[in-house]
């Protein structure tokens, strides 16, 4: 399933931005923007999201290239994590207390 | 708050499991996302909201653009065009938020200059002189702050995240006006004349900006119970006037209500009568420049198409000639 | 090199929107739709030196000043009236940038004769004015426009790029940070122009249209001038700046298949004070206001 705002109608196609706010960090999706090719898109992401200095990398992905999961299948897809609490370090409750653990 | 209007669920039918899932969520005012199930008056609310803010901000541009060439001083001149230029963001923005609904931007500019779509009618005021540049910062974007802060919690992810970034961008426009005013108020005898001058112009439609009185606005109810929106019309309008009464005494400009008065009661500023024949002849295109407003982007969005087809060829021929060229390294 | 640090415009304030009420360190936004503004450190507004311009370095800083100043005044009349949103704020953006080195330059002029940035540009009529008749040339389609930013564009970053070199600091510093900004717009303008020059028969014939029409202001640009003469070492000589500019577009209009148009070259004078007709209509528009109100402060 591809995310939704892309159409084959438009004469410019949709592009899903992500900017790195700094050195270390993740990049993290800002929002669309329309542009005919991926170099324009990377130009007017940086104009559009970056004025104020937010960003030090952009990423632009044409939105009908992004695959999501299944809304409807989200409580299969999404179940499994549940009950398996031995995955956090929290669980462990008897070496509570005990230094540099 | 508002809990007690339930959404729009019919107590005589079993609803269904998405349905339910989707009451559930907004119950628990988490966020609506593009994929979710929802009930289709709430996209149909969500998209005439959302493209009509849009609009807005892309209509609203013009009064002001009108100033860009003609600003008194440099630093004016940077700050107005910085400024009008985050309104097109900022309606780049909502129109990508609509899009995750499944309106594409191209209809909803089609739907703008066919007259058919509505924008806020406070922009169909002309600005005849340089404190209107003042007054729109300090009044209009004021009150579409009032207005705007709330919908970052809208109940639709994509809406609420498009206004967090709007309102951050926001903060210095409300600013930029009431420095023009201030600057104008310390200034000639003229220029007090035209701040305040200008001040009575706007000062009534922004008002009318938050909309028609509560028992006057059919969508406001089910809105609310969706969480699309958090505060009724009456209510924000209040609040701007509170906040509007103290800065006009800083700036010294007179505010054109005779009858506002401090409510020792209910310690709110009560508002004399709003005129809303104005408003409602404004709405039905019969304001000062309606129609020079949707000509002007009529005439952008006609002339920019030679523009958008070659680009688009462009990346047509391009990628053709990558494809080939791949095929022919294979 | 000393830079001011002017916090009183274009503010870069941040505020944290959302009303929640709770407070982070972007500051908080309360329910009752007030956005509170937390400070941010802000860059030097306009790029200052502590000397006062030489007459001649004055005359020079007012030359490439007023370049900046009357291209970002016709970028402005764009916004709102760009072919795509995003190019209305692309353009926003060149023009800011360009506005910036005019205050920068119109300022350092100014210290020569004790007048401001304003004074100059506001007051000054046009025989005062030194602006190349390239930058006079009307915004026209968006082609003309393309065209006009992919000479200028080409050429200040040529300038910018040397003069970051000039014995004189304060031309020095505001080259060193023009340069980086004309490098996006060389950038900018190349890419539309490759983008109509092959796209449709359309945008190719005004693409053509519109190269040929500016190609005669062409020459002015690298016009030398007495002045350059006594500022050896502190001005770019426009002579010099020539080839690098034929190199850099070379291959952009090879890649585009444009070819340049020989036939008119324009006789210019600019640079002392004899301007292009079109000139005198945006002077007036852009003085308007601030002439009816002398003395005014805004
Ligand atoms: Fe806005
Ligand atoms: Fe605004």
């Amino acid at each position: 399933m591809t995310t939704p705002g892309d159409s084959a109608a438009e004469i410019w196609p949709l592009w899903e931005v992500f900017v790195r706010s700094n050195r270390g960090l993740s990049h993290v999706h800002v929002g669309s923007l329309h542009a005919p090719d991926e170099t324009l898109a990377v130009r007017n992401a940086r104009d559009l999201y970056t004025r104020r200095s937010e960003g030090v990398s952009v990423w632009v992905v044409p939105a009908a290239a992004i695959t999501t999961s299944d809304p409807d299948a989200k409580g299969a897809f999404f179940e499994s994590p549940a009950g398996k609490n031995y995955r956090h370090a929290s669980y462990y409750s008897k070496s509570e207390g005990v230094k540099h653990l | 708050m508002t809990s007690t209007i339930t959404p729009d669920t019919s107590a005589t039918v079993a609803i269904s499991v998405e349905e339910q899932q989707f009451n559930d969520l907004i119950e628990a005012d988490s966020r609506i996302e593009p994929r979710d199930w929802m009930p289709e008056g709430y996209r149909k609310s969500l998209v005439r909201q959302i493209s009509q803010h849009a609009h807005s901000e892309i209509i609203g541009m013009q009064p002001e653009s009108n100033w860009i060439t003609r600003a008194p001083s440099l630093k004016r001149k940077a700050i107005l065009m910085a400024k009008v230029q985050d309104e097109a963001g900022h309606g780049l923005y909502l129109y990508s938020a609509a899009q995750t609904l499944g309106a594409t931007r191209d209809d909803m500019t089609d739907a703008l200059i066919a007259g058919k779509a509505r924008y806020s009618s406070i922009f169909n005021y002309p600005t005849p002189t340089w404190a209107d540049m003042g007054s729109i910062g300090w009044l209009v974007d004021g009150a579409a702050i009032c207005n705007q802060v709330p919908l970052c919690r809208a109940s639709y992810g994509p809406y609420g995240r498009a206004m967090v970034r709007i309102c951050k961008e926001e903060s210095f426009h409300q600013r930029q006006g009431f420095e023009i005013l201030l600057e104008l108020m310390a200034g000639t005898e003229e220029q007090r004349e035209m701040a305040q001058d200008s001040v009575n112009r706007w000062y009534w439609p922004a008002l009318m900006m938050f909309g028609p009185p509560d028992d006057d606005s059919p969508n406001s109810a089910q809105s609310m119970a969706w969480k699309i929106k958090r505060h009724s019309n009456d209510d924000l309008r209040q609040r701007f006037v509170n906040m509007l009464v103290p800065q006009a005494a800083v700036l010294g400009v007179t505010l054109p209500d005779p009858d506002l008065h401090f409510n020792e009661v209910t310690q709110q500023w009560d508002l004399g009568e709003i005129d809303w024949t104005e408003f409602h002849e404004v709405l039905a295109g019969r304001g000062p420049n309606n129609a020079q407003r949707l000509q002007r982007r009529r005439d952008a969005h006609e002339e920019g198409q030679w523009v958008r087809e070659a680009a688009a060829a462009y990346a047509r021929k391009q990628y053709a000639l990558t494809t080939t060229l791949e095929m022919a390294a294979s | 090199m000393s830079e001011r640090i002017n916090s009183d415009a274009d503010s870069h304030a941040d505020s944290h929107a959302d009303d929640h009420g709770h407070a982070d360190d972007h500051g908080h936004v309360d329910d009752h739709g007030h956005v509170a503004v937390d400070v941010t450190t802000l860059d030097a507004e306009l790029i200052e030196g502590p000397s006062v311009a030489t007459a001649d370095v004055a005359e020079y800083a007012l030359w490439l000043g007023d370049d900046s100043l009357i291209l970002a005044q016709q970028l402005g009349a764009w916004i709102s009236r760009a072919p795509e949103l995003e190019e209305d704020v692309a353009l926003g953006n060149v023009a800011l940038d360009l506005i910036g080195h005019a205050r920068s330059l119109l300022h350092y002029a100014g210290t020569a004769s004790n007048r401001t940035e304003d004074d100059l540009a506001y007051w000054r009529t046009e025989p005062d004015f030194r602006s190349l008749h390239i930058v006079e040339q009307p915004n026209g389609d968006f082609a003309h426009t393309i065209a006009r930013q992919f000479i200028v564009a080409h050429y200040l970053f040529e300038l910018y790029s040397r003069l970051r070199a000039s014995a004189d600091a304060t031309l020095a510093a505001i080259a060193a940070k023009a340069v980086k900004e004309v490098d996006y717009h060389r950038d900018h303008s190349t890419q539309w122009v490759l983008r109509l020059a092959h796209g449709t028969d359309e945008s190719r014939r005004r693409m053509i249209t519109a190269l040929s029409d500016l190609w005669p202001y062409v020459d002015e640009v690298f016009r030398d001038n007495p002045l350059i003469d006594r500022l050896e070492g502190i001005a770019v000589r426009p002579s010099t700046l020539r080839s690098a500019f034929d190199a850099a577009i070379a291959p952009v209009l090879a890649e585009a298949e444009l070819e340049i148009a020989r036939g008119f070259v324009a006789s210019g004078g600019g640079r002392t004070g004899t301007h292009s007709e079109h000139l005198a209509f945006l002077l007036a528009e852009m003085q308007v206001l601030t002439r009816a109100h002398p003395g005014a402060s805004w």
